[in-house]
């Protein structure tokens, strides 16, 4: 477990040689075509993007386009149609900003707190609790969805954005428990003693000592929120309610809507906005996106 | 400061019990008490809203004679097996590749990760694209002159599930890639030097030595894998809608459409008990080989 929870970035030993040894060759050859794979996709929905839907009845979907156009990039953002509302992949874009951004700070503040408790002010049952959290991460979304329904229903928070928020903080709650719990673990016992000693309480400790110490785990989990809650499909569909419809559900509706003529090019556009925020999150953030998903995905 | 004054424990530690009172209360009402609601309520007669007139396996009975639901279970089978067979194998031959001190390994692994960074719905409607058959790969061939190709599994009740299997691989298989290079980081370089040494092949030191010392990395990364392949949901949404008919439904989907769309709650939550039971089949064997591992360091 420990041994795949620090991911290095760098390979040790010595630089490689300059020999261009069929070994190599073939090593590099097979990357790069696996390369190819991964990134053909991505190719595709950029160059489908720029294409006038003519150019795309005639020709094929990895050519280049002839004739480059943005005019399918304003009409997703601005006129794509779901259902009967024709006003753009805008309305998702800042209900997904509007549902992402009070989630992201109150699963963050709710798990560092959380987790610097348990960390550091272990309680009796604390572990316990612990334990069944983290366990509670691998029970499928399903099982828990139409309880949580009734009960949001109850307190009046169902289809509303507190509702959203409140389910973003819950079932973000484990792996960003997880997170800061380890962090804080790992951080050296003398500075929380010494700030005991000098008669700091919990609170102060948190913010004076730990908080200012911890600025690489907050980025870490930021990161994780943002990409996750901006990725959410289900629970958007579910609780955010038919105001606050988040962009992927948004995205879905235009393009899988089975009325009208499908317009190929508007939707790659529509489909690369909505990939663009967790996407440009991925390629500025590098090694703290792969160290997220190493927590989360290792959980320990 | 309070300590010395108040005997009671309940007030010991008091700040670390409030501060941890929405963890208690997560735990408590949704991660166990949801649960087990569901787990109860699957054994009643309920439809469009939950009753308690308990009908014994009644609904698991009706779920097993469903068709849907049976399709729903093969799909999730296919789907699982080729999923976790593919990943896990290219994902390691990937880091394996990765990890031969290569040039622009910094770049490799910023292509191969970046489709994780990207939502199931992205990944859906761009595999539904490049998949299409009037203007995608099927068409890409047949305009290079091979005129009979056909390659439309979107439109083909029996391959439907194998174009999900292809997105779903394109999104994980970066992730896989990346565990497994964690953990062949962390084999000890003596080893390459002593199977050097000793003239053994590269292939066969993989096979039979580091292979088997990565046997903890290989079981995390599947029970991650597995417990990810029973949640399938959006994947199937975006890229098929479960379609042509219902040949790629999933287990996921029977769930949200019982519950939420068809009014037979009965069904959805005993479709989703079965989900969860195969979840902690998966779970369980591996927590508890977690926690005796754990024990012995």
């Amino acid at each position: 477990m420990t041994a795949i929870s620090t991911l290095p970035t760098e390979p040790r030993g010595k630089r490689p040689t300059r020999t261009f040894a069929p070994a190599t060759i073939m090593i590099y050859g097979i990357l790069l075509v696996a390369a190819l794979y991964y990134i053909l996709p991505l190719y595709v929905m950029i160059v489908t993007s720029l294409k006038g839907m003519p150019e795309i009845r005639l020709g094929n979907i990895f050519s280049t386009p002839v004739e480059i156009t943005f005019q399918p990039w304003s009409t997703a953002w601005t006129s794509a149609c779901t259902g009967l509302y024709c006003e753009g992949l805008k309305v998702g874009f800042w209900n997904s900003v509007k549902i992402m951004i009070p989630s992201v700070i109150v699963s963050i503040l709710i798990a560092s707190v959380n987790g610097y408790a348990l960390a550091n002010w272990r309680f009796k049952g604390s572990e316990i609790f612990f334990s069944i959290l983290l366990f509670g991460a691998f029970i499928p979304y399903q099982v828990m969805l139409y309880p949580l329904v009734i009960i949001t229903r109850e307190l009046g928070i169902f289809g509303t954005l507190t509702g959203i928020i409140v389910i973003h903080t819950i079932f973000g709650m484990p792996i960003l428990t997880l997170l800061f719990r380890n962090y804080f673990a790992s951080l050296p016992t003398e500075l929380f003693k010494a700030a005991r000693v000098d008669g700091a309480g919990f609170w102060r400790i948190f913010f004076q000592i730990m908080v200012p110490l911890s600025a690489p785990i907050f980025v870490v989990a930021v990161i994780m929120q943002v990409t996750g809650i901006w990725n959410d499909f289900l629970f958007g569909v579910i609780f955010a309610g038919s105001k606050n419809v988040p962009m992927t559900v948004q995205l879905n509706n235009i393009v899988n809507s089975t009325q009208g003529v499908k317009e190929y090019n508007v939707n790659m556009a529509a489909t690369i906005l909505t990939g663009a925020v967790p996407l440009l999150v991925y390629f500025f953030s590098g090694k703290y996106f792969v160290r997220g998903i190493a927590a989360g995905a290792v959980k320990g | 400061m309070s300590a010395t004054t108040r005997p009671n424990t309940i007030f010991k530690n008091l700040n670390a019990k409030v501060a941890a009172i929405p963890m208690i209360a997560t735990v408590l009402v949704v991660f166990i008490g949801c649960t087990l609601w569901t787990v109860v309520l699957s054994f009643t007669s309920s439809r469009s809203l939950p009753e308690l007139t308990f009908v014994g396996f009644d609904q698991y009975a009706r779920l097993f004679t469903t068709p849907r639901w049976n399709i729903s279970a093969i799909n999730l089978g296919i789907f699982g097996i080729f999923t976790l067979v593919f990943s896990t194998v290219i994902g390691f031959i990937l880091a394996a590749l990765m990890d031969q001190k290569i040039r622009f390994e910094g770049a490799f692994r910023t292509v191969f990760l970046y489709p994780y960074a990207l939502s199931f719905i992205v990944t859906g409607l761009v595999w539904q694209w490049i998949l299409t058959p009037t203007f995608g790969i099927q068409r890409v061939v047949r305009d290079l002159g091979f005129e009979t190709f056909t390659f439309s599994i979107l439109n083909n009740q029996r391959y439907a599930i194998y174009a999900i299997v292809i997105a779903g691989l394109w999104h994980g298989t970066g992730l896989v890639m990346a565990l497994m290079l964690a953990g062949l980081r962390g084999i000890d370089e003596d080893i390459w030097k002593a199977s050097r040494v000793d003239g053994i092949p590269i292939w066969k030191t993989y096979l039979f030595i580091v292979i088997p010392m990565m046997r903890p990395v290989f079981i995390t990364t599947i029970v991650l894998i597995s417990t990810g392949i029973v949640r399938v949901y959006d994947l199937v949404v975006a890229l098929t809608g479960g379609g042509p008919g219902n040949a790629s439904e999933v287990p996921a989907k029977y769930v949200y459409e019982f519950m939420f769309r068809r009014a037979n709650l009965g069904q959805g939550l005993a479709a989703s008990t079965i989900m969860l039971t195969t979840v902690l089949i998966i779970v369980i064997p591996w927590a508890l080989m977690e926690y005796r591992g754990g024990k012995q360091k």
